[in-house]
């Protein structure tokens, strides 16, 4: 009892790892698993079809599709590491195209100052929704299921009651030519390379900063980071936010790509966009997770689709592999959050029997996760 | 000299029951005080008390003498309190380091940190120091807190309120959950901190953490104080019957 020197007993790891970039690290080790699952999907495809699947064109619509749920994904992303869940982009993106759409045609120019304004009111709407959501999820309480839920209605009505349930396709030409179709060069679209952007923006957001430090933390235990100091419902409303903002950036992008408000194409937008985040490793419950691998978890259904259509299969099988690929991801998951949390590491092979040796004696008693927040 | 955290006649009151009847309480630097009592006594509401989470009903909180109002976690800790929690309030997806600077985090200078970076480089060796001072078995600053055992966790709790607190350092029954060895390097944490002079409360049920750490043990009877003994002076049958009401001190210190 009165010894003073604390024999060192319990587990000494001598590893002194870099802990610069670790959350960064480990979600890219995890995605590099969906990185195999989409190379073999690749490959099999590649083989069965050589000369239309692995063509610079095909690539090239592969990508073009998975531009805009990219953007969508980095902010879903955010979302569901906070622990909650954003319903409402494929509404937002609606809205937020019907808006833009109506304000370019009363300016009823063709330019990029027309399109400009179009991208700000986009921009504008989404983020407004986005705060709504934001708000109503941390001030009044409101689970975010419900009230992004309640969002997805409601913001899809009203697009509805704006344009009278008709498309609306005043979009400027320079819009569409440039952003929708064009290539920067070669074959590389406009629309991949502003989603890239999004995608780098909001991976140094997520991996470098404050901001996604504390998005980790109070998707981890958000009393923790109230204990700490933490704004936890000025974060929470702040990750709305930028969901709500990426989505209305979407619904402008979306107007370039496909000249129309797309008002009834997009009902199931939120769940393809949910389904990439979650194959990509990103956590329910949490806490957890990288814009990377929502990025590989979306690429995922798309390259199945067009493989689909290339090599003669109904493509409606997608939505059936899609689905097994999503249970598999949360199994996988589950399974590796569960090994972590008995005293594992997380990096997989290169450090396991290094922690075999070094943990011996540290049999800590399983911890279940966290279970998720009840509101 | 005042005692640098005190208490006097804190009452608490949750509709028609009341959890603190006229408490008193103190503590000085370089000093701890082990807070017992049965279930029920009003340990608990009492550290919530001091620690900001809990306002009272009515009584006084006085900091070198001074009397305080104390409106929440953030002003205690801006007094220089600090409290572990039972629950330790740890993100356990989160590294030993980033726990330790959750919202205190130490920005890059300049454009970059204006523009939201952190010095992750500063905060890594503050920790690495924080952990030495006392101690800490902690060693890898990589692994997310969630995978590490008990006493590590309890360690990082620790380290942290003691990198952190100037004052008083509150701890709500620190050994509950751990084993022997852990238990014996979380109570070697407490005299460190102790040693550096800061003022330790914790709460514990333990009479062998009790009687091993404390300097002075003060007993919680049905909301209040009902007896405080030198630890030195007093037994584990004294301490238990006092707060059984079996043997009776007259207000005590």
């Amino acid at each position: 009892m009165t010894g003073q020197t604390t024999a060192p007993p319990a587990e000494v790891v001598p590893s002194e790892e870099e802990s610069s970039g670790v959350l960064a690290r480990i979600s890219r080790i995890q995605a590099l698993q969906i990185i195999g699952v989409l190379a073999v999907i690749i490959i099999i495809f590649s083989a069965l079809k050589p000369h239309s699947f692995l063509t610079v064109f095909n690539i090239r619509g592969i990508v073009q599709d998975t531009s805009i749920l990219a953007v969508l994904g980095v902010g879903m992303t955010f979302v569901i590491i906070t622990g909650g869940i954003d319903l409402s982009i494929g509404s937002v993106l609606v809205f937020s195209g019907v808006v833009a759409d109506k304000s370019m045609a009363a300016m009823g120019t063709q330019g990029w100052g027309a399109a400009i304004v179009g991208l700000l009111v986009a921009v504008g709407c989404g983020l407004a929704w986005g705060l709504l959501n934001g708000f109503f999820i941390a001030k009044a309480k409101v689970p975010p299921l419900i009230v992004t839920l309640g969002s997805l209605g409601a913001a899809l009505g009203l697009a509805e009651v704006i344009t009278g349930g008709v498309d609306l396709r005043d979009i400027p030409n320079v819009m569409v030519n440039d952003i929708g179709f064009g290539n920067i060069f070669w074959q590389i679209p406009w629309l991949a390379v502003i989603a890239a952007i999004i995608v780098v923006i909001g991976i140094v957001l997520l991996h470098r900063t404050r901001f996604g430090l504390h998005t980790y933390a109070i998707g981890s235990n958000p009393e923790a980071g109230r204990r700490s100091g933490l704004n936890v419902s000025g974060q929470l409303i702040a990750v709305y936010a930028l969901s709500g903002l990426l989505a209305g950036f979407a619904g402008w992008l979306n107007l370039a790509f496909y000249q129309s408000t797309t008002i009834a194409g997009q009902s199931t937008t939120n769940l393809s966009v949910i389904a990439g985040v979650v194959i990509g490793g990103t956590s329910l419950f949490g806490g957890y997770g990288s814009i990377f691998g929502s990025i590989v978890g979306l690429f995922i259904p798309a390259t199945l689709q067009d493989g689909f259509v290339i090599i003669g299969i109904q493509p409606f099988w997608q939505q059936v592999v899609v689905g097994a690929v999503l249970i598999a991801a949360v199994y996988v998951d589950q399974q590796r959050r569960a090994a972590a949390l008995r005293g594992g590491r997380r990096t997989m092979t290169g450090n396991l029997l290094h922690h075999l040796a070094s943990s011996r004696q540290a049999a800590p008693a399983r911890e279940l996760p966290r279970t998720p927040p009840a509101s | 000299m005042s005692p640098t955290l005190q208490a006097r006649d804190i009452t608490k009151v949750y509709g028609h029951v009341s959890a603190l009847s006229g408490a008193d309480f103190d503590v000085d630097a370089g000093e701890v005080v082990a807070l017992i009592g049965d279930n029920g006594a009003g340990k608990s509401t009492l550290v919530k008390i001091l620690s900001g989470t809990e306002t009272p009903t009515s009584g006084e909180i006085l900091i070198d003498g001074k009397p305080v109002t104390i409106t929440g976690p953030l002003a205690a800790r801006q007094y220089g309190i600090e409290t572990v929690y039972q629950d330790l309030a740890l993100a356990p997806h989160l590294n030993p380091v980033q726990n330790m600077y959750l919202g205190r985090e130490i920005m890059r200078p300049g454009i970059m940190g204006r523009l939201g970076f952190m010095d992750k480089a500063a905060m890594r060796a503050g920790s690495k120091q924080a952990f030495d001072e006392l101690g800490a078995t902690v060693r890898n600053f990589s692994g997310t807190v969630g995978a590490m055992s008990g006493g590590q966790k309890q360690a990082v709790a620790v380290a942290r309120a003691a990198a952190w607190g100037k004052r008083v350092i509150l701890l709500d029954e620190p050994t509950a959950a751990l084993g022997v060895v852990q238990t014996k390097g979380v109570l070697d944490l407490i005299r460190r901190v102790r040693d550096r002079g800061l003022g330790v409360v914790f709460i514990s049920h333990s009479m062998p953490a009790v009687m091993g750490v404390a300097d002075r043990v003060e007993v919680m009877r049905l909301g209040h104080r009902v007896a405080s003994y030198r630890a030195k002076d007093t037994s584990m049958e004294e301490l238990v019957g006092a707060m059984t009401g079996a043997v009776t001190q007259e207000n005590g210190s």
